[in-house]
């Protein structure tokens, strides 16, 4: 169990930074996890905290100790692999048992640990199988009891569910879940599904290009996304975005006209905008309401999804190509084809600057 | 009327079925029979007439008239004493050269060509080329290799006798192929030389198909590289090193140009198939000759079932 820390941390491949002055802190036992889309460097980060890539600048610690010239082996950390990476020719013990060997372990503790990892496991009866008599949560877990039998102070997740079926990875991941509850260990898991992140993490990590785009707890990236790129990453379906411009404003609150929805009240603190800005309205599908309507504001139902206890209902945009989402509890009154006019939830409204940073509530109305 | 009809297409299926079946069993064959055919004229018929000829006093002039002679060339008691191919110390001392030759120089490629194959398969500039430039002494045909070693090895204008002279680690040139002492060494190096790169290559092969996050893995679990290297690396390519052995014992068991080419009949390098060759064309003498070749074929099959039998686990681990 530790800590670990990244200051300013940065990877360069060739002349391609992957990785771009990343801050960041990990807590002795917290569930860290990094989520972002393909090639967001979220595997890179992982692969240099295990100490498989090296650092190209800044500086990485593990325990108050700086770690970026140690092997991965001085780092103390055990890695579960998206690809399983069991020996295939070594039965289920034989790979839990191959990296205690070395450490000059004793046979009964080698022997102890194994079994013990196996029971948590519950891999007891598998360990005379081969790897590829396995089936994919089998192997799942045998990956997990490799990287957990050396006792490392931190684990390492590259994205272990995505070999999966939907099923296994809701099992999986409550497997996951639940070994963090019983080991206490700090684990720093990769993944591009929102879903795993939100469901697993103390603290996410969302990166976007080689940079951090936030920190926070899944309640504070969900309730108050810093920019446009995590709100449209976090929540499923995602959120609508809609252009805006500001009519007037202040610290207090403002007024937005949104095409398709009119003037809306909104408590953002907008004292750094000019009234005539360009911003971005974003709702998400649950924080809207439909109402009947007709006109040029009024939008048209394209398609609903029905799936058994909530109910999407897709509208054709007033500008751009992304439909619109609406989501509600089934049943729903909507059918295809109906003309409809939006009507946000002022309270859970979101607003984003030409610079897509989401602007804050004015805080005189948070006191309040 | 209605319970019967659901029955009559799975009465139908299983003949539509075997129709199927002896379609392919046909097709099969057909494609098979040419190759078959080729096979026994080139492989089979020769193999069955050397067996006859080995049962025979035949001779290269009177082949017409050879009579029949039963087991005689291979083993006869006769006047008090025994005689044939099976009493001959020349002979058992060309199985035993060859055994020696066979066993010694593909141990020797396999343990260079995989050293090769792990040079090779790191990652550095000018991969490419080392790997072409390697692969040069397997493409040079075995006599135009055979006749350059033996000038290289000549004894008094070679340059391998020049170099360890002037670097001083011999003080009188060594007869490298005519030395009773050398010249098996002195074969085995050029056979070595020479088959590296087919190991290698096979070798290679091998390793760019192991995955590579189990090396991740083993980092990671921090598993010293000589350790990975015994645990992982050589038992995952074991099944194509198995392969490459196959086939170089095939070839190192009925070994002839190379040792000919360097040291013609002597007997201090004698095998198989020279032993063979020197009573067939030199001696003239088909029916022994033959009962020799005949004894070479039993002893390679030999080998190659023992081979399979005891390798029988780790080739079917490469089927998997």
């Amino acid at each position: 169990m530790a800590s670990v820390t990244l200051d300013k941390v940065n990877k360069v491949f060739g002349h391609t930074p992957i990785i771009k002055d990343v801050d960041l802190d990990i807590g002795d036992g917290e569930f860290v996890v990094f989520v972002g889309p393909s090639g967001c460097g979220k595997s890179t980060l992982l692969r240099l905290i295990a100490g498989l890539e090296s650092i190209s600048d800044g500086e990485l610690s593990i325990a108050g100790q700086v770690v970026n010239d140690l092997p991965p082996r001085e780092r103390g950390v055990g890695m579960v692999f998206q690809s399983y990476a069991l020996y295939p020719h070594m039965t289920v013990y034989e790979n839990m048992a191959f990296g205690l060997k070395l450490a000059k372990t004793a046979k009964e503790t080698i022997h102890e640990r194994v079994m013990a990892t196996a029971r948590i496991l519950q891999l007891e009866e598998l360990l005379e199988r081969k790897p590829k008599a396995l089936s994919g949560g089998q192997r799942q877990r045998v990956a997990m009891g490799r990287a957990m039998a050396r006792e490392p102070r931190i684990l390492l997740f590259d994205e272990p569910l995505s070999n999966l079926d939907a099923s296994l990875r809701v099992q999986m991941r409550n497997e996951i879940a639940r070994l963090h509850q019983r080991l206490g260990s700090t684990m720093i898991y990769v993944t591009h599904d929102q879903v795993e992140a939100m469901t697993l993490a103390d603290k996410i990590v969302v990166l976007n290009a080689g940079r951090v785009e936030q920190v926070g707890t899944p309640h504070e990236l969900y309730q108050r996304p810093a920019t446009r790129f995590v709100a449209g990453f976090i929540g499923s379906p995602t959120m609508n975005f809609l252009p805006a411009t500001l009519v007037t404003g202040n610290d207090a609150g403002c007024r937005v006209r949104a095409a398709g929805i009119g003037e809306l009240a909104l408590p953002q603190d907008t004292a750094q905008q000019v009234a005539g800005e360009a911003l971005t309205l974003g709702v998400r599908p649950e924080h809207l309401r439909l109402a009947e309507a007709a006109g040029d504001n009024a939008f048209e139902i394209v398609n609903v999804e029905y799936l058994g206890n909530e109910v999407y209902v897709y509208l054709e945009p007033k500008a751009g190509e992304t439909l619109l989402i609406h989501r509600s509890e089934a049943p729903s009154p909507w059918r295809v084809g109906q003309k409809v006019a939006l009507v946000p939830d002022p309270e859970q409204v979101h607003l984003f600057d030409a610079g897509d940073r989401a602007l804050g509530v004015a805080t005189a109305r948070a006191v309040a | 009327m209605t319970t019967t009809t659901p029955s009559a297409p799975t009465r139908a299926r299983p003949y539509r079925g075997t129709k199927v079946r002896r379609q392919r069993v046909r097709a099969a064959w057909t494609f098979l029979a040419p190759m078959l055919v080729a096979l026994a004229l080139v492989a089979g018929w020769p193999l069955l007439r050397t067996f006859y000829f080995s049962l025979t006093d035949g001779t290269l002039s009177t082949l017409g008239d050879a009579s029949f002679i039963g087991l005689e060339n291979y083993l006869v008691y006769d006047d008090g004493a025994w005689y044939g191919l099976l009493t001959d110390p020349m002979w058992w001392r060309s199985v035993w050269n060859t055994l020696f030759f066979a066993v010694v120089s593909v141990s020797l490629e396999v343990v260079f060509g995989v050293i090769v194959a792990l040079i090779l398969n790191v990652e550095f500039r000018g991969r490419m080329l080392v790997r072409a430039a390697v692969l040069i002494p397997w493409a040079i045909p075995t006599i135009v290799s055979a006749k350059m070693w033996a000038w290289m090895l000549n004894d008094q204008f070679g340059i391998i006798n020049h170099l360890l002279m002037t670097l001083g680690i011999i003080d009188a040139p060594i007869a490298w192929t005519a030395s009773a002492t050398y010249s098996m060494w002195a074969v085995i190096l050029v056979d070595v030389w020479k088959t590296i790169p087919f190991v290698a290559l096979l070798a290679l092969a091998a390793l760019q198909m192991l995955p590579k996050d189990c090396y991740e893995a083993a980092e990671v679990d921090g598993i010293h590289p000589v350790r990975v290297f015994f645990k992982v690396t050589l038992p995952l390519i074991t099944p194509a090193l198995m392969v490459a052995v196959i086939f170089r014992l095939l070839d190192a068991l009925r070994v002839f140009d190379v040792i000919y080419v360097l040291t013609s009949n002597a007997s201090s390098t004698m095998t198989m198939s020279i032993y063979a060759r020197q009573q067939l064309v030199e001696f003239q003498d088909v029916g022994y000759g033959s009962a020799a070749s005949t004894l070479l074929f039993l002893i390679i099959a030999l080998a190659t079932v023992a081979y399979l039998y005891l390798g029988r686990n780790r080739l079917q681990l490469g089927g998997d």
